[in-house]
């Protein structure tokens, strides 16, 4: 809502200066959120009459003007098509600072001395008028000083209301509340009846007076279009933004501004039968003044005469029936639609228009009357035309109700955490015209039944009084406790991490966090997850962030490679965060965490280590994680997911089920990104934030010993199957189980590998002996032969 | 018997033995079995009975001393031996280290785990909840029926099936009161969305909501936690103040400024020369909400609070534009390690 300060301070002018009453404003919960002068800075500028015009001797478009700037008499070329002799208009004399810093000189024009400048308003910085001079009141003097006669020291104020005070959509509503908070009077314009100068009516039914319970209708005939809106209203106009259209339009604006009613206006002539207002049916077909066709749904209430829709109510009018500027006779419709008949509706077609917004927030269901004589004043001082009666269409029985609410002072009390007298609280009551229809004291305090004014939709219940009274109380009036409770223990619960915990592990083992949106570009998305649908945003920002991500794979990648173009050298990201998988039973959105690793091992450093990751390095971060989050039995399986390297990754298992996968991309998913190289993974955070609890195992008194055996086995055979065998056949002796060397080659079987293990053997009753020693080392050696068919080497 | 001359030689042959094994050869000269002084004593037989002791004690005092010298020089020359070992083994200190790279949080969550750790120290609850929530939580449930103009506040990204993604955490509050008997003292951070992105947006965002509900908790409650809190967060004894909003799930409602952290008032580019900041929004809990959720407006009453985790995170580290933290640029994410 934007307005003008000058315009407020005619109604309502509190010993403030202009910050402190925006800043009032402002903390009363109107928030200002722009000011803007309404005309930019100048100098030297006085009202001028154009005395004598004559036409250039060197140039067609030019003329040769004598103004009289009410001291002397200047000669002024001029190039506006309005110059004319007998036009009062804005002069500026030589020595004269238009903005943006223009002085105005002597100067010669095609040979033509000139001495001044005539102005448009747009070269006053006044709005964007420049298609001439302007056009300034016969009867103000040469001489006078500008920005004084038009009062140029104003701003337009620009407020940011919440949707629970479209009472303040009016410089009506602002000036009331500027009264409230000051308490000091508003004088209102007064407004008085037109006397109609014919008995011409035209016919208004409500069938839907749920939505519409009130519709005032007025015909004013003869009227003449051909007419322009008086400077000073374009001026307020345009102060509170809105630009001047045409002097209907122009009259409804200012109606809206002033008032908050807002208003439309028909052709007469173009609407037959009478006005029925009605909900929608199928086949109704709508086009609308901007342009736009629709086929209004059945929630949609709309205008209608005899050939079909008219307008939608509350939202725009239709083509049809719109005034042209040969329209001769108009119908000024002036109604009440229910804020729910109207909400939604704008945003259902996209029209959010100055109307709706009104509506669909509450428009006074008492201002219609005192609106329609308003306008009907306005238009007939500009455009002439002969107004009918006023017909008033109502349905009493569907107007708000505004029901009492009541206020409990101890409640209030208790609500606020203060006391405040029962008198600042009637004070307040009357300063918001909020009507007392009953005061009770009781040993609790004082109950107040309330009734609340026309113009407020948002009190219904005691909550909203006790915001009333708080506001008026003033918020940081209110003293500050904080709240006493009972010093109740938390539960930290043993057997899991906090989320916490986790992200500082991972950050401490040389990852980095980044944190990618939720939304994902659909093309990355099926690339990296080809087995899922995702679910699809309906209304998203971009094409490349419309489907919601069912792994984490994609921010971590796009993440990557803006950084790799950035020339990193190594990159080790990482991301906790939920993923969204469509299924049979609905939408799973399950927490993951994600890593990727690209690049160089190391910094490149003087003690070497030039190599690049690889499958072992993100092995490596898992198995550190999962040793970190005390998760046993882990065990890592051919991985057969379509973007992993099909010989370079593994589904990670805990107690043998699939809880995350690592390994490298597939080679053609790199190839597709431009991105070798890639090293990722992913787990469940639930497998990664269980904290099975630690239970002391004892330590063994006795000393172990170490047996090393070197087998050979066919190249298929793998690490976890041969440590399997060992542990199986061994038990609880084995205390630790190292494979520490893998060799293939010379002296070795083309079809085999050499393996070489470290047993660590201890018992908790004795010292081993030889025997038994040799003894273990042989079973395990057996159990090698079974299993994988291993021989020692 | 004159040992002077030899004692003279030996002591000159200590003193020039470069090595321990030149040392140990002039030991074997003069003190071996064989040595020169050794065999002095074999040839005191010769000599005059009344003269052996005096010459046996010359020769062995000349023994000791030449001992003495070769005891000495050894020591030096051992010290200078470890010296040129362990001068031999020193290495350029000012060569860095073999380090374990390290990597970090980002600076947004490290915002959010602040503002935790402070409200869980006072005994509040951390509650997490979904992204993808449906119509009734994200909007009725808080008192935000379908045509309520307040949707228009949030910008909302829809899904076909008449699900969303949360425009704030404030669902949150409905599934925590429906769970939860009070008192209630949670938190709910977490990610939040809405369409809106330019250099003070980003449709992906970060929320921490607040809630508190008890017996008697007051608008004089709200205040006094959100002023600990801000004052808490930047550790400076900021201003702090309330003024009238609107959310509909609270009433009274209050927005919250905060005397600006960088220029403390003075007016700067991060307050836009206003000297505050406004960093959150908050009120008593909506009646509605409390008896949606199944709780008796009339015997509890409670507040809730909810602001910007990137915006204080901004604030915290001087951050200037909101989407760096989005486009996780390891330049920009390892200032914060």
């Amino acid at each position: 809502m934007k307005f003008s300060e000058a315009w407020l301070r005619e109604w309502v002018d509190p010993d403030l200066d202009r910050d402190a009453l925006l800043q009032q404003l402002t903390m009363a919960g109107l928030e200002v959120d722009g000011v803007e002068p309404v005309a930019k800075s100048f100098t030297g500028v006085c009202v001028g009459l154009v005395e004598s015009c004559e036409q250039h001797p060197d140039a067609d478009k030019l003329s040769v003007c004598t103004v009289f700037d009410g001291s002397e008499r200047a000669q002024v070329v001029c190039g506006a098509p309005n110059a004319r002799a007998g036009l009062v208009t804005a002069f500026a004399r030589v020595g004269a600072v238009l903005p943006d810093d223009f002085k105005i000189k002597k100067a010669k024009l095609r040979g033509v001395e000139s001495r001044g400048m005539l102005c448009s308003a747009a070269e006053l910085g006044i709005g964007d008028d420049h298609d001439g001079i302007m056009e300034l009141p016969a009867d103000w003097q040469p001489g006078g000083d500008l920005k004084e006669l038009m009062q140029l020291d104003d701003v337009t104020v620009d407020l940011d209301l919440t949707p629970n005070r479209g009472d303040c959509l009016s410089l009506k509503g602002i000036a009331r509340e500027v009264g409230v908070l000051n308490n000091v009077t508003v004088t209102y314009p007064e407004i008085h009846p037109v006397a109609p100068t014919h008995d011409e009516t035209f016919p208004v039914q409500l069938d839907d007076p749920a939505d519409c319970p009130r519709y005032l209708g007025r015909i004013i005939k003869g009227v003449d279009l051909s007419r322009s809106s008086p400077q000073w209203m374009v001026e307020r106009l345009r102060r509170c933004g809105l630009r001047a259209i045409d002097p209907v339009v122009d009259v409804t604006n200012y109606v809206l501004i002033e008032l908050g009613q807002p208003m439309h206006a028909f052709d007469l002539n173009q609407l037959s039968g009478g006005i029925v207002v009605r909900k929608a049916r199928s086949g109704d077909k709508l086009a609308l003044l901007d342009g736009t066709e629709v086929e209004p749904d059945e929630e949609t209430l709309l205008i209608t005469d005899a050939n079909g829709p008219v307008a939608m109510a509350g939202v725009m009018g239709g083509e049809r029936s719109g005034v042209q500027t040969d329209t001769r006779d108009v119908f000024l419709e002036c109604a009440f639609f229910t804020p729910l008949s109207v909400a939604g509706t704008a945003r259902r077609y996209g029209m959010q228009t100055d109307a709706a917004h009104r509506y669909e927030r509450g428009v006074d269901f008492d201002l219609q009357a005192a609106a329609v004589e308003r306008a009907t004043q306005l238009l007939v001082d500009i455009v002439g035309g002969e107004p009918g009666p006023v017909v008033d269409t109502s349905n009493a029985d569907h107007l708000p109700v505004a029901p009492a609410v009541s206020l409990r002072q101890a409640r209030l009390h208790e609500l606020l955490g203060v006391e405040i007298d029962a008198g600042q609280v009637d004070e307040a009551f009357a300063r918001l015209d909020l009507e007392v229809v009953e005061r009770n004291e009781s040993e609790s305090g004082v109950e107040w039944l309330v009734k609340p004014p026309s113009h407020r939709f948002d009190i219904a219940i005691e909550a909203d009084l006790v915001e009333e009274v708080c506001r008026i109380y003033g918020y940081n009036n209110i003293p500050f406790t904080t709240p006493t409770t009972d010093l109740t223990l938390r539960t930290v619960v043993l057997e899991a991490s906090p989320e916490a915990e986790l992200k500082k592990q991972v950050a401490a083992s040389g990852f980095s966090e980044v944190i990618t949106y939720s939304f994902v570009d659909p093309t990355l998305q099926d690339l990296l997850d080809p087995g899922h649908e995702p679910l699809t945003l309906a209304n998203p920002m971009s094409s490349e962030q419309s489907v919601m991500r069912t792994n984490l794979l994609p921010g971590l990648v796009d993440a990557a490679r803006g950084n790799s173009a950035r020339q990193a050298e190594s990159l080790k990201l990482f991301e906790l965060g939920l993923t969204f998988v469509p299924g049979a039973d609905g939408l799973v959105q399950q927490q993951f965490l994600g890593g990727l690793m690209w690049g160089r091992r190391r910094a490149e450093s003087w003690h070497g280590g030039d190599e690049t990751v690889d499958f072992f390095d993100v092995k490596g971060a898992v198995e550190g994680l999962l040793a970190w989050a005390g998760v046993a039995n882990v065990g890592y399986v051919a991985c057969d997911l379509p973007v992993m390297h099909p010989g370079q990754s593994a589904y990670v298992t805990v107690d043998g089920e699939r809880s995350g996968y690592l390994g490298r991309l597939h080679p053609e998913i790199e190839k597709h990104l431009d991105f070798t190289g890639v090293y990722v993974f992913e787990l469940s955070a639930d497998v990664a934030l269980r904290k099975p609890r630690r239970i002391y195992d004892g330590i063994s008194k006795y000393p172990s010993v170490r047996r090393d055996l070197a087998v050979v086995v066919a190249r298929s055979v793998s690490a976890a199957s041969i440590e399997a065998a060992v542990r199986d056949a061994l038990g609880p002796i084995l205390v630790d189980f190292r494979l520490f060397d893998v060799y293939e080659g010379k002296g070795i079987d083309s079809n085999e590998k050499s393996v070489a293990l470290g047993l660590t053997l201890q018992s908790r009753d004795a010292t081993l002996t030889e025997a038994e020693i040799g003894h273990y080392a042989q079973s395990a050696l057996a159990a090698l032969e079974k299993a994988v068919n291993a021989r020692l080497r | 018997m004159d040992t002077q001359p030899i004692l003279d030689h030996a002591l000159q042959a200590v003193a020039d033995a470069a090595d321990l094994k030149a040392l140990d050869d002039v030991r074997v000269r003069y003190l071996g079995k064989k040595g020169e002084l050794t065999s002095l004593l074999k040839g005191l037989g010769q000599l005059d009975a009344a003269e052996r002791p005096a010459a046996g004690a010359r020769i062995n005092e000349a023994k000791d001393e030449v001992q003495q010298a070769i005891d000495a020089r050894k020591q030096s020359l051992e010290q200078s031996q470890l010296a040129a070992e362990l001068a031999e083994d020193a290495v350029d200190i000012t060569l860095p280290g073999r380090r374990r790279e390290t990597g970090g949080l980002h600076p947004v969550t490290q915002a959010m785990y602040r503002i935790e750790e402070i409200f869980v120290g006072a005994g509040y609850g951390v509650v997490a909840g979904p992204e993808v929530e449906n119509d009734y939580y994200n909007f009725e449930a808080l008192n935000i029926p379908a045509h309520h103009p307040a949707r228009a506040m949030h910008d909302t990204f829809y899904f076909g099936d008449g699900t969303l993604l949360r425009t704030h955490t404030s669902p949150s509050q409905v599934h925590t009161m429906e769970a939860q008997e009070p008192p209630i003292r949670v938190i709910c951070p977490g990610r939040v969305y809405r369409r809106d992105s330019d250099i003070t947006h980003s449709p992906m965002f970060h929320q921490v909501e607040g809630l508190v509900v008890d017996k008697g908790i007051s608008f004089a409650d709200l205040k006094g936690t959100v002023i600990d809190f801000v004052r808490k967060f930047f550790e400076k004894d900021l201003d702090v103040r309330f003024r009238p909003s609107f959310f509909p799930f609270t009433e009274p409602s209050a927005e919250v400024d905060v005397q600006c952290v960088h220029c403390l008032g003075e007016g700067c580019r991060v307050c836009s020369h206003t000297g505050w900041l406004e960093v959150m929004g908050c009120g008593l809990v909506h009646p509605n909400v409390l008896s949606m959720s199944g709780i008796d407006p009339e015997v509890y009453s409670g507040f809730a609070f909810g602001f910007g985790g990137d915006r204080l995170a901004m604030l915290m580290y001087e951050v200037d534009d909101l989407r760096l933290f989005f486009e996780n640029d390891v330049r920009f994410l390892r200032q914060f390690t």
